[in-house]
């Protein structure tokens, strides 16, 4: 039902950064000016290979607070010291303090990613119209309930709330490339509806309306129409302007 | 004795020819191997092979796979002589093997040193030979030589100091007597340069600044103050040679900071360049400057295609160039004039060519502190990965990136030896995620471009899902071979376009295609991912 983007495009991760950046990042015992050194650093040093979001770099997540060859902060000063023999990750030349500012950075792309804004509303009334007058389970997943036709929610809840509002009340502006549907014809007439997981020059995966996953030869088909729009109705007028709050307030729990 | 006598006799009878110069100099006249990056000379990615055909494509099948210890991108193209394959794995490990089974028969890791600084990955993209000698280049800024039979190091020298940024990825070019090499490093404000070094000794024996100083008064003058100090120009690819003309061609890269071009006012050459270097002297005899004043990190990186044929009925020694800047450009390769030009692809920071080839900037389409929308990406309509001519469908084919575009802001940024010196932040729209791609519209796609070097118009294009970083190589039977970032490596009819085979890789496709004949049998060699496969017909 609810239609959101499991993975955040540029401007948003980089406006939601900035957004959240001054008392977020203090609160959680960070150095302001240290984060923003951090920031151009990575800006000058990184943003090549590891993208704008940090998660460029197959496998490798730098907002996951998570890390491989990493768990302390020296270690991460270690690695952009040294890099990582036999990957892409080269050493550099940086000084111990700019070393230590693209850490505070690291850090902070985590902090900012698992802090929420405060949202008034019941979390508790909001998981009961989540389950049962609002229908959600019906296409999303949280846990161990509800379908996989829909983009699962499970980690939702680091988004900011306007824009979990902005997917309840008006889904076809935030649905994302990846979380298109898509309606297939065989040459035998059968038709395939499903959200696509992925796509390449000959072939598409999905995961149709019965929960199989599914990957199509394109030769095969003939039709494929890829929806712009979101099948997750509006509920504007549906739901009262305290219980959309009270769902919202419900999916920034889902960490 | 007498056994070993009859071993040594019929040892010498048969002892493999040296790669001579002159072996060098007429490649196209073995082409069952493979002698130098680019396949020949005049460097066209042509081969004259001619038992795969667009009949029997079909049936071509995976015959051996060789297995990179790196995780790196996977850029080289190798070499093979006389049934031997020379290949390197990044950062600078060489490889001989059997090129019909795979197995080794030697390999030599160089460890470069941890000052190295590169900017966009540890990578290697190939060998050069001379003799019985390799040459390979190490993102160290290192150049070596090593016996061809064992891989022992014959001699080892620094080109450039890598802890100024100074580093080797391309694959060396073998002028004669001489090693020629440029160097990387123009996101950390070097002063690129290329140079020659006696192939016996690895003594210099001539170096031209890519940016203009001191020696050369005039062209330092579109630099700004002392900005030529610290200009880039990097030259990470290998160039081409005309015997007829004694010159080397080759491309240069961005002037640095890459973005923000406020403090080198000027052209700023010879960065964004084809130049033209006498082989001896390494004297500049020509220049032509595709990007003056580059603020969006377009590289003039590209393989300069040479190709003899007619313009406007007359004979011509031309240069076929199409450019990370979006622009398609024929030169006479001779003097330098420009011939035509015309974009082909999606090109918003210039207007189009003036007359003389150069490019009419749009209004307000430089870098801002608040950011610029750009077409091409940084990346470029195109970048290193290498094109193909075909002197029989008198065609140029491009790997492309088409309508890619990027928003590029531009930063303060101070010189500081061995820092990163680009001055900018691009972002946006750029590569696909790995091996999920869910493309929109609105994102760049890939393509082989067919182009017709006369007129500039696409005979035909070959789109991707995804954007593609793969190399274009074309053969005597009109095939073409190229690759994806999505895995696939293609086999199409080099007249029309049209899909002829294809097989699923598993890893993005960073490299060059090449093909080869072994005991009377034809491969064809692609990297993919961490892991290079050699196909051939099925028997």
């Amino acid at each position: 039902m609810l239609n959101l983007k499991p993975i955040a495009l540029d401007i948003f991760c980089w406006s939601m950064l900035f957004a959240l950046g001054g008392s977020m990042l203090v609160s959680v015992g960070l150095a302001q000016t240290q984060v923003e050194t951090g920031q151009q650093l990575y800006r000058a040093n990184c943003f090549a290979c590891h993208g704008p979001d940090g998660d460029q770099v197959n496998g490798v997540n730098l907002r996951s607070g998570q890390f491989r060859h990493a768990t302390t902060d020296d270690d991460l000063a270690h690695i952009i010291d040294n890099g990582i023999p036999g990957t892409g990750m080269p050493p550099t030349a940086m000084p111990e303090a700019s070393r230590r500012a693209l850490v505070a950075y690291l850090r902070s792309l985590h902090a900012a990613t698992g802090t929420s804004t405060a949202v008034a509303g019941d979390a508790a009334h909001g998981q009961t119209i989540f389950e049962g007058k609002g229908g959600c389970l019906g296409c999303h997943r949280v846990g161990e309930k509800g379908s996989h036709t829909g983009p699962g929610l499970n980690g939702i809840g680091g988004r900011p709330a306007d824009y979990l509002q902005k997917s309840i009340l008006d889904p076809n502006e935030t649905v994302a490339p990846q979380n298109r549907y898509v309606r297939a014809v065989k040459r035998d007439g059968t038709v395939v509806i499903g959200r696509r997981l992925n796509e390449d020059t000959h072939t598409i995966q999905l995961i149709d309306d019965k929960e199989r996953l599914v990957s199509l030869d394109k030769s095969q088909l003939r039709e494929l129409t890829i929806q712009k729009t979101s099948p997750m109705p509006s509920y504007q007028g549906k739901l009262s302007a305290q219980e959309v709050a009270d769902l919202v307030a419900y999916l920034q729990t889902l960490r | 004795m007498r056994f070993i006598i009859t071993l040594m006799a019929a040892a010498a009878a048969t002892l493999p020819a040296q790669v001579t110069w002159d072996r060098l100099l007429h490649a196209d006249r073995e082409p069952q191997n493979w002698l130098t990056y680019s396949g020949t000379m005049a460097s066209q990615r042509y081969s004259l092979l001619d038992q795969i055909t667009p009949a029997n494509a079909k049936n071509l099948e995976l015959k051996w796979v060789f297995q990179a210890r790196s995780l790196e991108k996977f850029e080289t193209t190798p070499l093979v002589i006389d049934g031997i394959m020379y290949l390197t794995e990044a950062p600078n490990h060489i490889y001989a093997v059997d090129a019909k089974t795979g197995r080794s028969f030697w390999d030599y890791q160089y460890n470069p040193s941890k000052d190295a600084r590169v900017c966009c990955g540890s990578v290697n993209r190939g060998l050069a030979v001379l003799g019985d000698t390799l040459f390979m280049g190490a993102i160290d800024g290192h150049l070596m030589a090593l016996d061809a039979k064992s891989g022992r190091v014959l001699w080892n020298i620094e080109v450039g100091d890598p802890k100024l940024g100074y580093s080797i990825t391309h694959a060396p070019l073998v002028v004669k007597d001489k090693v020629l090499v440029g160097v990387a490093g123009g996101e950390y404000g070097i002063r690129g340069f290329i140079a020659a070094f006696d192939a016996k000794t690895g003594k210099e024996d001539w170096k031209f600044y890519t940016v203009a100083g001191p020696e050369d008064p005039k062209a330092q003058a579109t630099w700004a103050k002392d900005s030529w100090q610290h200009g880039g120009a990097p030259a990470w690819l290998t160039g081409s040679y005309d015997p007829d003309l004694n010159l080397v061609y080759w491309g240069t890269g961005n002037p640095g900071p890459d973005w923000n071009g406020d403090d080198r006012d000027g052209d700023n050459l010879y960065s964004d360049s084809a130049v033209a270097l006498d082989a001896d002297t390494g004297k500049i005899k020509w220049h032509f400057q595709f990007t003056p004043h580059d603020e969006y990190d377009y590289d003039a990186v590209q393989i300069p295609v040479l190709v003899d044929g007619e313009w406007n009925g007359t004979p011509r020694k031309m240069m076929l160039w199409a450019n990370r800047n979006g622009f398609y450009y024929v030169l006479d390769r001779q003097t330098g004039k420009f011939l035509t030009g015309s974009a082909y692809a999606k090109v918003t920071w210039a207007t189009g060519l003036d007359e003389a080839g150069r490019p009419m900037r749009a209004p307000n389409m430089s870098p801002t502190k608040e950011g610029t929308l750009i077409y091409p990406n940084l990346f470029g309509a195109t970048n290193w990965y290498s094109p193909s001519y075909s002197p029989r469908t008198h065609l140029f084919y491009v790997p492309s990136w088409q309508e890619s575009n990027m928003n590029m802001a531009k930063i303060p940024v101070q010189y500081a030896p061995g820092q990163r010196y680009t001055g900018g932040l691009p972002r946006g729209q750029n590569t696909r995620r790995g091996n999920r791609n869910t493309p929109d519209e609105s994102q760049a796609y890939g393509a082989v471009v067919a182009i017709d070097p006369k007129t500039g118009k696409h005979q035909w294009e070959f789109k991707m899902s995804d954007v593609t970083n793969s190399g274009v190589l074309t053969t005597a039977t009109d095939l073409l071979f190229v690759g994806g970032k999505e895995g696939y490596f293609y086999a199409l009819n080099a007249k029309d376009g049209s899909l002829l085979w294809k097989s699923i890789l598993g890893g993005s496709v960073e490299s060059g295609p090449m093909t080869y004949r072994v005991d009377g049998k034809q491969y064809v060699t692609i990297s993919a991912g961490h892991t290079m496969f050699t196909f051939g017909l099925k028997e």
